[in-house]
């Protein structure tokens, strides 16, 4: 079966402010099968959310070929959610019209939105809050309404980009249990990025780990814990263990090299 | 001990305390306020009847207050008091309508387009810089001397602020913003009106505020160039006749006016943004 998302030989430059180039990714090869749930790792501003910018068609590849579905990106496709590293609910909407927007766009009755909204708010445990504006709402909420938005339009690609990382352990295991469930239902390839190894195992089929910018795929793990899963406790299993020191091992060296990094260009 | 008092006293009373102590300071405010005015108003009255500051050119309160009497009672020289109001008013408003209105239609198009803003830009800049009230001269002698030469000035005015600020509110629009909608499926038109416009619009209030008030300057100083009615017209013509009362009653008569309109603009506003948490008006200078 062909992948659900191939990147091959992708090279990402960026033009800087003082007009020098800076290579964000270099040379990625990547792959997630249909259905599938991958992590990406990798330390600070080793390409991660510009991975998802150009999976997305936000950003066109300097090189290389980007494909979603079996075709080539170019341009925004239909049937991508992506839920941003920021907050990107729109502020002067309610939690009901910022998840309607979605249907709405693509040509839904307002009432037929609404209504998909409401099914939708009540599935991320928000019921109660519709008639909120953003700014009413806890930063853990805020996030689940960008989920709700994002799910509601049914997508076959959900790219996520640090979604739990400003939650509490509590209320983001709970997020992920629900997430994992959503998704099972669902037919969706994820690819989510997270800086958090533990997140990355307990959640996903297969682990990316990206090295120091620019950016490659140093290792790709087949993460073989059995479904469904519950993430509080999955991580006390052996076998969990086992994956984790082998990824962390990769890891560990690539976020030394970024650190020493930032360290020298902050020295000078 | 009294903090272990409020340490076991119910929630309520806690809210109560403070909506007392909220009555308390707004009472002290109003109060303080009243003092300044009875303070100014009289060293004003007293030192003009003292002879030590010259009435002929400072009037009194005493004086001013009668002369709006007489206005109001029996009219002006120009006619009825409410037709010289009215007549500012219409001017003022349609001025205020037309450059805020046009303002954001070119604001927003600019600021969306690359090409247009950096072709304009140095027209605008130029337009911008010569001071504006002049054109009201301008417009006086090709629109002629009925309304549309002050509304023309009034609009002027505004439009150069409104412009600025629909333009700068435009390009401030959060990217994230703008890449989720368009994830989301929104076409060029849901992203203007849904995205863009919204975003911009607390720059756009922010400048209706000041705004109105030019448009209010656009009508007095197009009636200086020439008119038969309005408020500024009245001021003129007392001036002509060394009256300074009469003067002075016409700027009281376009602050109160002013007042009015700032008040119904703050409604407006906070009809606009609710989605804003709730600025404290209390304590600006309004
Ligand atoms: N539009 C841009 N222009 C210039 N440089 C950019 C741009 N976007 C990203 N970069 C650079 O590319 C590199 C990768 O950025 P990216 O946001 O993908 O990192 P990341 O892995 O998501 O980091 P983090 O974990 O901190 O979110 C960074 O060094 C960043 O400075
Ligand atoms: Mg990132």
């Amino acid at each position: 079966m062909a992948p659900a998302i191939s990147l091959r030989g992708v090279t990402k430059r960026f033009l800087t402010p003082s007009g020098g180039v800076y290579t964000a990714l270099h040379d990625v090869d990547l792959a997630v099968e249909p259905g599938e749930f991958c992590a990406v790792v990798g330390p600070t501003g080793c390409g991660k959310s510009t991975t998802l910018a150009l999976i997305s068609g936000l950003e066109p590849p300097s090189e290389g070929e980007v494909q979603v579905l079996g075709k080539p990106v170019s341009g925004i496709a239909d049937g991508i959610g992506y839920v941003f590293q920021s907050d990107a609910v729109f502020p002067w909407k309610t939690v009901l019209e910022n998840v309607a927007a979605g249907p709405r766009y693509h040509g839904a009755a307002n009432r037929e939105a609404r209504d998909r909204a409401r099914d939708w708010i009540s599935r991320v445990g928000l019921a109660g809050f519709e008639d909120r504006y953003p700014y009413q709402l806890s930063g853990g909420m805020r996030k689940r309404v960008a989920l709700a938005q994002s799910l509601i339009n049914g997508p076959r690609i959900l790219l996520m980009d640090e979604p739990f990382s400003a939650l509490d352990v509590q209320t983001r295991s709970l997020m992920e249990n629900e997430l994992l469930a959503l998704w099972s239902a669902s037919s969706a390839s994820v690819v989510f990025v997270t800086h958090d190894l533990e997140e990355a195992i307990s959640l996903s089929d297969r682990v990316f780990v990206l090295t120091a910018g620019p950016g490659t795929v140093k290792s790709n793990y087949k993460v073989d814990l059995p479904r469904p899963r519950n993430v509080a406790e999955i991580r006390f299993q052996p076998r969990f263990a086992e994956i984790y020191e082998e990824l962390w091992s990769d890891l560990r060296d690539e976020v030394l090299v970024s650190y020493e990094r930032q360290k020298r260009s902050g020295a000078a | 001990m009294s903090a272990v008092a409020t340490a076991e006293r119910p929630v309520s009373d806690l809210a109560a305390r403070r909506a007392r102590d909220a009555r308390r300071r707004q009472l002290t405010v109003q109060g303080l306020r009243v003092l300044t005015a009875v303070v100014w108003l009289g060293s004003w009255e007293l030192t003009t009847r003292l002879g030590w500051v010259d009435k002929f050119f400072f009037s009194q309160p005493s004086e001013i207050a009668l002369r709006l009497w007489t206005w109001i009672s029996e009219g002006t020289a120009l006619g009825p008091l409410w037709y010289q109001v009215y007549v500012t008013m219409e001017e003022t408003v349609l001025g205020f309508a037309v450059g805020s209105i046009l303002g954001i239609a070119f604001g927003v198009t600019l600021g969306g387009n690359r090409l247009l803003s950096d072709v304009f830009s140095p027209y605008i800049k130029a337009a911008n810089s010569i001071p504006r009230v002049v054109l009201g001269a301008l417009f006086a002698i090709s629109l002629g001397l009925d309304i549309r030469s002050k509304v023309a000035t009034a609009a002027i005015l505004v439009f150069f602020v409104v412009f600025f600020n629909a333009f700068q509110g435009v390009r401030e629009v959060d990217r994230n913003l703008i890449a989720n909608a368009r994830i989301l499926g929104a076409d060029n038109r849901r992203l203007t009106t849904e995205i863009i416009i919204p975003s911009a619009l607390s720059w756009i209030m922010a400048s209706l505020h000041t705004s109105f008030g030019l448009a209010l300057v656009g009508a007095v100083v197009g009636e200086l160039f020439g008119a038969t009615a309005g408020v500024g017209e009245l001021i003129y013509s007392a001036e002509h006749l060394f009256d300074a009362a009469g003067v002075f009653a016409g700027i009281l008569l376009l602050a109160a006016v002013a007042l009015v309109a700032e008040s119904l603009i703050t409604a407006l506003e906070n009809r606009l943004i609710k989605w804003r948490p709730q600025v404290v008006v209390e304590t600006k200078f309004g």
